[in-house]
Order: C-alpha cells, then sequence, then structure tokens
C-alpha cells in the first residue's frame, strides 16, 4: 500500500461516484455538476500521468468551456427537469450490457499487466508544454490545421443552426 | 508503482458507464454529457499509454480529442437548441419521427 | 393373251384371261357410255360381252380337245409373293374349269338376252326406268367375278371370286331395294339382300378356316401343291384332313344353301327374275359343288368327311322338297326346288360321284334356268293382265294399290288357265318340269339317274332319302303345272294374261332345247360317257357306272306316280277362287309346316338372331353404358379425376397446402416485420442500445480468439 495507490483508489473512486452521480442524478444541472467534479479528478489523473498540458487542458477547456456552455444551454432551455426513469424497457438489457462491456475491457486490460509491467520513471520534462508545442508543431502540424479548420467550421455551423428564421 | 492496467481498467469502468448514461437518460443534454464522459475515458486511456511507451503522441492525440471535442458539443448543443425551438422538448424519446 | 400368240400354237390357252377381262370390259362401257344409249344398247354390250366370254371358253374347250385334256395355267400377274409364300393370279385352263366357264357364259348369255327383255318391263312396271343400266353392270360383274372363281388355280384366288359372286348377289337380289315387288316403298329387298349376303358370310368364315389349316399344314394355297401335300397330311393328322373339309363344307353349305345355310336362298327371289335363273338356280349356288369336285383329292382322303357332306346334302334334299309342297309363290318352288337339287349335287359329290354330281350340275342349270325365266315369263303375263285389267276398269284405279286390293302376279292362287292365254311358255313350262322330274329322255333323268346309282351301290340311306326327294320333287311340279296352266283362271288378271315376246321365249326355246338334249353328256353306255372322260383328265381315273335298269325304272316309276298324284289332288278337280289347298285337311299339321317352311327362319331369328340381339344390347346396355360409361368413366375415371382436381388438388393440396403456404409466408413476412418494425422504435437510445450490443459481441469475439 503505496501512498500513490491510495491515491489512486481515493479518486477512481470519486472519479466514479461523480460519473454514477452524473448518470443518475434527477436534475440535469446537477449531472453537469457532477461531470465537472469527474472532469477535475480526471485531470488529476493526468497530473499523476505526468502530463501537465494536457491536465491543465482538461480544465481549461472541458472543465471550463465546454460545461459552461452546457450549463448554459441547459439554463436556457429549462431542461433540468427531465428526470430519469429507471422503469423504462431499456434499462435490464442496458445494464447487462454495459456491466458486459465493463467486464470485457477489465478482463482485457487487467490482462495487459503483465505486458507492460512497471512504469518507468519518465524524464523531467516529459509532458512538459514546451515538448508538447514542439510534437505538436512539427510532428501533427497538419492535423493541427485541419482541426482550426473544423473549429471554424464548427463556430460557423452552430451560428447557422440557431440562427431565427426570418419572420419568427 | 502503479500498474498501467488500473489506469485502463479505470477507463474501461468510466466508459462504460458512460454508455449506460446514453442509454438510460432521457435528457439530450445529460445524453450529450455521458458522450462527453466517454470521450474523456478514452482520454485517460490515451494519456496512460503514452506515460506506458514514453512517448508524447498519446498526449497530442487528447489534445486534438479535446478539441474536437469542443467543436462538436458547440454544434450538438445548437443543434439541441435547434430542436428544442421546433419541438419545445429536450426528451430524446419524443424525438421519435424515425420511427417505423 | 393376245390372238397372235396363241394363232401360231393353234391353241388358244393364252387367251384365257379374256373371259374375265371381257365382262369386265363390259361393265366398264356401260358405266362410262351406258347414259347415252338405249336400253338394248345397254343390253346388247352387256349380252355381247358374255358372249365373247362364252366364245373364248369353247375356245379353251376346243384348245383342251385338241391337246387330249392337257390343262395349261395361264399366269396374268405375280400377286402375293411373301417369305415361302407364292400366289399369283394364274388361270388354271382343265376341264373341269372349263366345264364351268361354258355352263355359266353360256346360260348366263342367254340370260342376258332374256333379262334385256324382261327387264324393259319390270323398270316399267316399277317405274324406274332410270335403273336398266344398273342391272347390266352387275350382270356383267357377276359373270366376271364367277370365272375368277371357276378359273382359279389355287384357293385363294378361288376365294376371290367366292366373294365377288357373293357381292354380286347382294347387289342383284337387292336390285329393288327401297321398293317391294309391286313398287310400293319397302325394306323387304334390301333385307333378303342383306339376309343372302351375311348367311354366305358365315359359310365364307367356314371356307377361311379351312383355307388357314390349308396354310398351316401344306404351306400353300395352290391346288397341286395342296394336293400333292394333301397324302402325308393326312397320314400324319388324318383329323385336320377331316377338319378342312368339314369347314369347306360349311363354305358350300353357305354358297350352295345346305342345312343349315340355305335360308336365304328362298328369301334371294325378292331380286328380278333373271337374276333368280342366272344367279341362284345356274352357275352361283353352284360354286359349293364346284369347290367340293376341285378338292376331291382331299375329299378322297376323309371317309368320314365325304359320309358327312353326302348325309347333308340328301338332308337338304328331302327337307327343301317337303317345304316345296307348301309353297304358293311359283318362284319360291323353284327356290325350293333349287336347294332341294343343290342337295343331289352335294350328296353326289359328296360320295365321290364327281361326275355324276357336275353332270347334274349342268343339266339342271339348263332345266331350272328355263324354269325360273319360264315363271318370270308368266309373272310378266300376269302384269300385262293386271294393266289391262286397270285400264278396262276406267284408268287410273289400279294404280292406287292403297285401298284396292294388293295384287301379287307370283301367286299361284291368283293363276289357272294359262295354258290357253299363254301357250309357248306352257309348253317351255312342261319341258323344264319333265327335265326336274327326271322323266326319261329329258336331260335331268340322266344326270339324276347317275346319282340316284351310284348312291344305291355305297349309301343306301342316302338312295332311299334322295328317292323320296325325287318323288316329291315330281309332286310338286305337278302340282304347279296344274295350278297356274290348267282349271279356270283364278283372278281376271290371270284371265287377261298375254304371251310374251320373242325377246323372252326365244332364250327359253335354246334352253329347252338343252334341256331336252343335254343327256346326250353323260350317257351311262359304253362308248359314251362323254362328260366322265373328259372330267377324268382332272380328276383322276373314276369309276363309270353303267346304266341300271332297276334303279333307273323304280325312279321313272316314282316320278311317274308322283305326277300321278299330283294330278289326283290337284288336277282332277282345279282349285277354285278362295280354295284352301286340298293338302291341308289330310296332312293337317304337316302342311302347315311345309307352308311355313317348318318355321326355319322363326327358329333362327329365336335362336340367333334375337340372342345375338339380347347380347348386342347387353353389351351396349350394360357393359359399355352402364359399366364402361356410367361406373368406369363417370365414376372411376370422371369422379375421381374430379375429386383429384376439386378434392384433393384444390382442397388440399392448393387451398391448404400451397395457398397457405404461400399466404404462410406471407403472413409471416407480415408479422416477422410487424415484430421487427417495432424495433424501429425511432428512438435513439434503443438504436443505441443495439449499437452496443454489436460492440459487445465484437470485443467478445476478440477477447476470446
Amino acid at each position: 500500500m503505496t501512498p500513490e495507490l491510495i491515491t489512486f483508489v481515493i479518486l477512481a473512486l470519486v472519479a466514479i461516484a461523480s460519473a454514477a452521480g452524473m448518470i443518475l442524478s434527477r436534475n440535469a444541472i446537477y449531472s453537469a455538476l457532477y461531470l465537472v467534479l469527474n472532469f477535475l479528478t480526471v485531470a488529476i489523473f493526468y497530473l499523476l500521468l505526468n502530463a501537465p498540458f494536457i491536465a491543465l487542458s482538461q480544465v481549461a477547456v472541458y472543465a471550463g468551456a465546454i460545461m459552461v456552455l452546457f450549463l448554459f444551454v441547459i439554463m436556457l432551455l429549462g431542461a433540468e427537469q427531465v428526470p430519469l426513469m429507471l422503469k423504462q424497457r431499456q434499462t435490464i438489457p442496458a445494464v447487462l450490457l454495459a456491466l458486459a462491456l465493463a467486464g470485457a475491457l477489465g478482463v482485457w486490460f487487467a490482462g495487459q499487466a503483465g505486458v507492460t509491467g512497471v512504469i518507468p520513471e519518465p524524464v523531467d520534462t516529459f509532458g512538459d508544454p514546451r515538448a508538447v508545442g514542439v510534437e505538436l508543431f512539427f510532428q501533427y502540424q497538419l492535423p493541427f490545421q485541419i482541426t482550426a479548420v473544423l473549429l471554424l467550421v464548427a463556430m460557423i455551423g452552430a451560428i447557422i443552426l440557431t440562427k431565427r428564421e426570418k419572420g419568427g | 508503482m502503479i500498474p498501467v492496467s488500473y489506469y485502463l481498467v479505470l477507463s474501461g469502468i468510466l466508459f462504460s458507464m458512460g454508455v449506460l448514461g446514453v442509454l438510460l437518460r432521457r435528457n439530450a443534454l445529460v445524453v450529450f454529457m455521458s458522450i462527453e464522459l466517454m470521450l474523456n475515458a478514452a482520454n485517460l486511456a490515451f494519456v496512460a499509454f503514452a506515460r506506458t511507451f514514453n512517448q508524447l503522441d498519446g498526449q497530442i492525440f487528447v489534445f486534438f480529442v479535446m478539441t474536437v471535442a469542443a467543436a462538436e458539443v458547440a454544434v450538438g448543443l445548437s443543434l439541441i437548441v435547434a430542436i428544442f425551438r421546433s419541438r419545445n422538448t429536450v426528451n430524446v424519446d419524443e424525438l421519435s419521427s424515425l420511427k417505423g | 393373251m393376245l390372238l397372235s400368240e396363241t394363232t401360231t400354237s393353234g391353241l388358244f390357252f393364252n387367251l384365257a384371261p379374256w373371259i374375265v377381262f371381257f365382262p369386265v370390259i363390259g361393265l366398264l362401257l356401260n358405266i362410262i357410255i351406258g347414259g347415252r344409249l338405249t336400253e338394248k344398247g345397254i343390253g346388247a354390250i352387256a349380252a355381247i360381252a358374255s358372249g365373247l366370254a362364252f366364245v373364248v371358253s369353247a375356245l379353251l374347250a376346243y384348245s383342251l380337245y385338241v391337246t387330249e385334256g392337257h390343262g395349261e395355267t395361264v399366269l396374268v400377274a405375280e400377286w402375293i409373293r411373301i417369305g415361302t409364300l407364292a400366289l399369283d393370279w394364274a388361270f388354271r385352263v382343265d376341264t373341269l374349269s372349263v366345264t364351268m366357264m361354258l355352263v355359266v357364259s353360256g346360260v348366263g348369255t342367254l340370260i342376258h338376252i332374256y333379262a334385256i327383255g324382261y327387264m324393259h318391263e319390270d323398270v316399267r312396271f316399277k317405274n324406274d326406268v332410270g335403273r336398266y343400266r344398273r342391272f347390266f353392270v352387275f350382270l356383267n360383274l357377276f359373270i366376271a367375278a364367277m370365272m375368277i372363281l371357276v378359273s382359279g388355280d389355287n384357293y385363294l384366288m378361288l376365294f376371290v371370286g367366292w366373294e365377288g359372286v357373293g357381292l354380286s348377289s347382294f347387289l342383284l337380289i337387292g336390285f329393288w331395294y327401297d321398293m317391294d315387288t309391286l313398287g310400293r316403298p319397302s325394306w323387304a329387298n334390301s333385307n333378303a339382300a342383306k339376309k343372302a349376303f351375311i348367311t354366305n358370310r358365315v359359310g365364307d368364315f367356314g371356307f377361311l378356316i379351312a383355307g388357314f389349316l390349308m396354310f398351316w399344314y401344306m404351306g400353300s394355297f395352290q391346288f397341286d401343291a395342296v394336293f400333292a401335300a394333301a397324302p402325308e397330311v393326312a397320314k400324319a393328322h388324318p383329323e385336320i384332313i377331316l377338319a378342312m373339309t368339314i369347314f369347306m363344307l360349311i363354305g358350300v353349305a353357305g354358297k350352295s344353301a345346305q342345312i343349315p345355310l340355305f335360308i336365304w336362298l328362298p328369301d334371294a327371289m325378292a331380286g328380278p327374275t333373271p337374276v333368280s335363273a342366272l344367279i341362284h338356280a345356274a352357275t352361283m349356288v353352284t360354286a359349293g359343288v364346284y369347290l367340293v369336285t376341285r378338292s376331291a383329292p382331299i375329299y378322297d382322303l376323309s371317309y368320314d368327311a365325304q359320309y358327312i357332306v353326302t348325309t347333308v346334302g340328301a338332308a337338304t334334299a328331302l327337307f327343301a322338297a317337303l317345304i316345296a309342297v307348301g309353297q304358293y309363290d311359283i318362284k319360291r318352288v323353284l327356290a325350293y326346288s333349287t336347294i332341294s337339287q343343290l342337295g343331289f349335287m352335294v350328296a353326289a359329290v359328296g360320295m365321290g360321284a364327281y361326275v355324276a354330281g357336275m353332270f347334274h350340275l349342268i343339266t339342271h342349270a339348263f332345266f331350272k334356268a328355263l324354269l325360273f325365266l319360264s315363271a318370270g315369263s308368266v309373272i310378266l303375263g300376269l302384269e300385262r293382265g293386271h294393266h289391262h285389267m286397270a285400264h278396262g276398269h276406267g284408268g287410273h284405279d289400279a294404280h292406287h294399290d292403297d285401298h284396292a286390293e294388293v295384287f301379287d302376279p307370283g301367286d299361284m292362287r291368283n293363276m289357272g288357265g294359262l295354258r290357253k292365254t299363254m301357250p309357248v311358255t306352257f309348253w317351255l313350262y312342261i319341258i323344264g318340269t319333265l327335265a326336274l322330274a327326271g322323266i326319261i329322255p329329258f336331260a335331268g333323268f340322266w344326270s339324276k339317274d347317275e346319282i340316284l346309282l351310284d348312291a344305291s351301290l355305297h349309301y343306301p340311306h342316302v338312295y332311299w332319302i334322295l328317292t323320296a326327294a325325287a318323288f316329291l320333287t315330281a309332286f310338286y311340279m305337278g302340282r304347279q303345272i296344274w295350278m297356274v296352266f290348267f282349271g279356270e283362271a283364278r283372278h281376271e288378271a290371270a284371265a287377261r294374261a298375254e304371251e310374251s315376246p320373242a325377246l323372252i321365249t326365244v332364250p327359253l326355246m335354246a334352253l329347252a332345247a338343252l334341256s331336252v338334249l343335254g343327256g346326250a353328256l353323260n350317257l351311262p353306255f359304253k362308248g359314251f360317257h362323254q362328260l366322265g372322260h373328259w372330267l377324268e383328265h382332272t380328276l383322276g381315273k373314276m369309276e363309270l357306272l353303267g346304266f341300271d335298269l332297276g334303279v333307273a325304272g323304280l325312279s321313272t316309276l316314282f316320278a311317274l306316280a308322283a305326277i300321278g298324284v299330283s294330278w289326283f289332288i290337284y288336277g282332277r278337280n282345279p282349285l277354285k277362287v278362295g280354295q284352301v289347298d286340298p293338302l291341308r285337311k289330310p296332312l293337317g299339321f304337316i302342311f302347315a309346316g311345309m307352308e311355313r317352311k317348318f318355321y326355319i327362319d322363326e327358329a333362327y331369328k329365336f335362336l340367333i338372331l334375337d340372342r345375338y340381339d339380347d347380347l348386342a344390347r347387353f353389351t351396349a346396355d350394360v357393359i359399355d353404358w352402364k359399366f364402361w360409361h356410367d361406373w368406369f368413366h363417370d365414376t372411376v375415371i370422371a369422379g375421381s379425376f374430379l375429386w383429384i382436381s376439386r378434392t384433393f388438388l384444390t382442397e388440399y393440396a392448393d387451398q391448404k397446402g400451397i395457398d397457405a403456404f404461400a399466404n404462410g409466408i406471407g403472413a409471416f413476412t407480415k408479422d416477422v416485420s410487424t415484430r421487427l418494425r417495432t424495433l424501429q422504435s425511432g428512438f435513439v437510445r434503443s438504436y443505441a442500445l443495439f449499437v452496443l450490443v454489436g460492440v459487445v459481441a465484437i470485443l467478445g469475439y476478440l477477447l476470446l480468439k
């Protein structure tokens, strides 16, 4: 029981709990907030995995921008009051399948333990913003540009979709 | 040291929970959020593998995923807003005009 | 076949086919151009054709005389050549066939001449002048067929002629097919013709069976081949020879009117008188006698067959003579007389007395033709008298026969006293009667006596039967003479009867001369026996009997006694109008039997014809309709078919099977699609669920691999 393991377990539980909370919460706003918590937890995980840039990006983009956007829309549409209904026909198959999926994935990944073994200590500059930037702009220049275009398109799309028709 | 498989298992669990959310929730927005959760779980796996193989590619990928997720959320939410404008609901069950 | 060929050798054998060709040419000429000729012209063509056939026959006879009876076979055409069977159309010219040829063509020509005058009056009496030509066509056809019969070289050719004369007989008996003797519409003549043809056919059946046996055991139909092979077959299978001869006897019984197939001949009198004379007295009916004579080598091999043949002949002779006593129609008496005389002939050849049989055949042809034609003359006379009577009574009455009395010119009860009004006919008839009765020195005496003599030596029972028949023969002929020519006329038509013209009486005189002198052909004295010697060339050495005073005297005595008895009954007190036959009271039911021909036709009708009708009706109604149609067709076949198509195929196979299957597929598809449609709920989340299902499945598969 190393401290890292304890930290991991606790954080993992928090992540799972918040995910569960997101799913099961009656109020959409609560779901969003649970999700924010989940994101933050995952950001900490990123930190533990020597990915500081990604961690902070997560917080800034996901938890900061995306979730805020969600909250805006929820409140704009007044959608918070569509509650969960567990009595639907899909529940049992969905749960079973999800469990099956989880199980499959788990088994699979657990079986990878022997392969990967213990993670060696990385270099100090691993996950450094500088290193990431270098990687990003040299190796992945094209996808970067395309992503920029993608963002532009998304922006335009969002505007068009929400534009009101002339005359109401 | 925490074996990477732990992170992967966690990622799997989170992913499955995201799937559950997609399948069980009727609120379109919550469904969307579950999708974000799934993406997130995938991101976690990516980062874990980057750490394992000591390569930054995984993290770069996460960066892109995040960007795309953002774009996707933008468009998706605007879609939901547009649908809301016409149907006045965010209950996905009520959006069943594809019913055969 | 050409005259040129023959004159070089001096013999005329090659002319043999012309005995058939001349009559055929005659009939063809009459068919093609006869419509434009006068009646005399048509008759002349026919008579000349027949006459030419006679001339050729005479030339053939001369040739045979020159070659001393050595005959020849003249080949005309190859006919059947199959495997080992070789049958050709060949003319066999030997003494036996030439004898027949001479009789047929000679008597035939005389009758042709007679018929010219007779038919002239007959078609006018029956009101159908257009039919004159047809008569002579048929008559020539008959001559042609009879010639083929007697000149054939093998049994099959003989059979062709046999059938041909049967056909001609049918055509001629049924010449007035749609009217009776008085010209009224009736099918009586057609029925008589049919009866003749059908009865003949029964005989033909026997002939054919004999032919088949012949072919099977002897391998050929050719006379010489058969006769050569006969002795071996007789040794190996005597029963086959017996069967052959008995079946041939059936054919003879049909054609020559013996028991049991004689029933057609009396009815055949429905034909015109020349037909009765030629075919049913002189020639066709003698074909059976000729057949037995020709088949002498076969008959000589079986004593049993000969016994049966001669007994049948004798029985027929007596039976027919009995019936003749009770008949009233002038021609019918002569018909039964013919049957009776044929019985004499058949008895003769059955005994092996072939010469006697042939001799009687020839003399019978003479005097029977004479008698028939004279009877025809009598009938014509009565018809003329009737005509005068009708005109005398104011013209048109007599032709309305519906209310007036039906006048039968052949009924002897209407006649009487014709001696005065028709003297020529009377004397001719007397000559014929004396010849038939067998009074010396007429022809019939010599021929009949020879038969009786032969019978007395070999078959005594036959002798007594034939003697009794001869007694009756003289009796009924006497009866006829007294009834017809003596006494007073019992009907006005008879009183006004007229003599017939020369065209009719002259041929009769020729026949009368032959009836008187015909005995010279075969006088039974040493140094004579011309016919016997002549026929010996063909038939082989035979016993030629001499003259026996005992037999001859006895037969003459009986004949004279019979005539005396007939005078006593019929001549002394001639019959008056409406008087019943004097024999009726003394003989009672026997006379009734004679009158009604011993009910033989009725018996045949009951035993055979009606039973055949029953069988036919049974097969038609029951077997064909009830069983075959109603049950088998309708119930079984149609029913089962309908069942198959309606019930089985329609209901079960189609409706319940195929339809159900097809509908089932449809319904199933609909059902499935209805169910599947629920999947398309329109709920996105359920879609997502299915996606997840897929994912899990693939993952699981990859994991487990």
